[in-house]
């Protein structure tokens, strides 16, 4: 790691006065770090300064009320998997978290640092590389080595996606709260994740003087089951090969609405319209969960090595589908 | 850079004067011994740029204070830390192997929650609990964990194991009868290399019946 110096936020109007007297880069906000020091030690950032979000009081909260679900930026990822509102009534979430990483990492991980995390492709993560996604000219994931790479929404840049919280979020209809130097905005979580198409150099929307405060969850209808499907490559903690967060409202066997998001296949969470319209107001058996699977997939375009994306995440929504019917 | 060539770097004045002025450490505060755009450490305050700090860690019940930089992290001063009246922390148990948050073999405690001393920066673990595989035994009576591995024989080359022994620990803090299950998610952050996890899981389900 380069030399960076370390400051301890004291207030947010502090941390983005501080973001706005810099460009991209060169202030950098780390929380749980187990991103953010990956990045540093493999020099693809290179931080002046870092500040430090863990002394901000009151943002690590998880409070679940009649209204819904609020989730502070610092809670962590082990705070989430084990909350026990939010296994009951929030199963995807509370699934999708303890999928994520290993015990010492969710231990001191946070919401927003999840949400927040760069691509693990390997061609951005090596310093030594200018691709794309980088400020260069080509994405070497198209004629590279692609296993692990986009099969949906990917041009120009084929990285994927790594948060498995997103996708979660995103299918239980999640808001997100930021906050820049003129206040607070608010906008659905869906909305604050960018393809490669609109900035090829980023993955949200957040202003370079931003920061995401908190996570609000409208409360669960009733009625409604989830799931959180996570395909490794082993069995073993790893980032997504596929996910599917899937949503349902059901009555009896019938689907009254679905909410299907995926994970690590596309360089956003990637919801599948066309899953979640094979589904809804269906009665779910094997065709039409197959049915949703090919649905969603029928758009994709695999690169070199990763076809295998295609059916895998096919098999999962159909499966999600199956289990919100059982 | 070694702790020994950021030790070179710094001011004995600066420390001597820090010392001098009474302005010592307290839990969760940094108190800068350089600082941008200062550069007098008494004027340190909350939200000042720290690029060197001197700061009290507890580690294994016992407070050293060390001069760190920003970018030093838990492990390196775990390792190849030299405290501010020239002692070397000497705490080698927990290994720098990947250095990347991936291995495990760095796995200390953090107010009795696993983490990667890899992967914490040292002027984070302020104020906390700071448990490392050293300090799991009681003199000589033996952590129920690292009993159980001995009986088990539960290692085979040794070196993730001081991250193992404290994984395991860690989870029996938490839950005291975990199910096989649990103990393959609760220790799923550690790899070792000469497969020995059936024996790992064995000692673990042992350990639990002393806890």
């Amino acid at each position: 790691m380069d030399k960076f110096s370390y400051i301890n936020a004291t207030s947010l109007e502090q941390v983005t006065s501080l973001l706005s007297e810099s460009g991209w880069g060169e202030v950098m906000l780390i929380a749980g770090g187990t991103d953010l020091l990956g990045e540093l030690k493999e020099y693809v950032e290179t931080p002046k300064t870092l500040i430090n979000l863990k002394t901000l009081p009151g943002m690590d909260g998880i409070t679940a009320d009649a209204s819904g679900l609020k989730i502070g930026a610092l809670a962590t990822i082990d705070d989430i998997a084990r909350h026990p509102t939010i296994q009951h009534h929030y199963t995807v979430l509370a699934q999708a978290a303890a999928s994520v990483a290993t015990p010492q990492i969710r231990n001191v991980g946070t919401l927003g640092g999840n949400l927040c995390q760069r691509p693990r492709c390997w061609y951005y993560r090596d310093e030594t590389i200018n691709c794309l996604k980088k400020g260069g000219d080509v994405c070497y994931a198209v004629d590279g080595l692609s296993k692990y790479h986009a099969i949906l929404g990917g041009d120009p840049v084929y990285i994927v996606h790594p948060s498995d919280l997103a996708p979660a979020l995103i299918a239980l209809g999640a808001s997100l709260k930021i906050v820049g130097p003129e206040g607070e905005k608010t906008l659905s979580l869906e909305e604050f994740f960018t393809l490669p198409a609109t900035n090829p150099f980023r993955e949200n929307v957040l202003e370079p003087n931003e920061i995401v405060v908190e996570v609000t969850v409208p409360q669960a209808k009733p009625n409604t089951k989830s799931f959180y499907l996570k395909a490794r490559e082993k069995g073993a903690p790893d980032f997504a090969l596929a996910s599917v967060a899937g949503v349902f409202e059901m009555d009896g066997k019938t689907c009254k609405t679905a909410s299907i998001v995926l994970g690590g296949v596309a360089p956003a969470p990637w919801r599948s319209k066309e899953a979640e319209a094979a589904l809804t107001g269906m009665m779910i058996n094997e065709s039409v969960s197959q049915k949703a699977g090919a649905d969603a997939v029928q758009d994709a375009q695999p690169l070199n090595d990763n076809a295998y994306k295609v059916t895998l995440t096919q098999n999962l929504i159909s499966r999600a589908a199956m289990m919100a019917a059982s | 850079m070694s702790d020994k060539e950021k030790k070179q770097g710094t001011s004995i004045s600066r420390r001597s004067f820090l010392k001098g002025v009474g302005t010592g450490t307290v839990a969760a505060t940094v108190v800068p011994s350089v600082l941008i755009g200062s550069e007098n450490a008494a004027e340190a305050q909350a939200g000042d740029a720290i690029s060197t700090a001197t700061i009290q860690l507890n580690i294994n019940e016992k407070m050293y204070e060390v001069e760190v930089e920003a970018r030093t992290t838990l492990l390196t001063v775990l390792r190849d830390g030299m405290d501010t009246s020239g002692n070397n922390v000497d705490l080698t148990g927990a290994k720098l192997i990947c250095d990347r948050g991936e291995c495990g073999g760095c796995t200390v405690m953090v107010d009795g929650k696993s983490v990667y001393a890899c992967m914490m920066l040292a002027i984070d673990a302020q104020g906390k609990k700071i448990t490392t595989v050293e300090g799991l035994a009681n003199g000589d009576d033996l952590h129920p964990v690292q009993e159980a591995f001995i009986k088990h024989d539960a290692l085979m080359c040794g070196f993730c194991t001081p991250g193992f022994v404290v994984s395991s620990a860690a989870l029996l803090n938490e839950n005291k009868q975990p199910t096989l299950e649990e103990i393959k998610t609760g220790l799923s952050g550690n790899t070792c290399r000469c497969g020995t996890y059936p024996f790992i899981f064995d000692a673990v389900k042992t350990a639990s019946r002393k806890m």
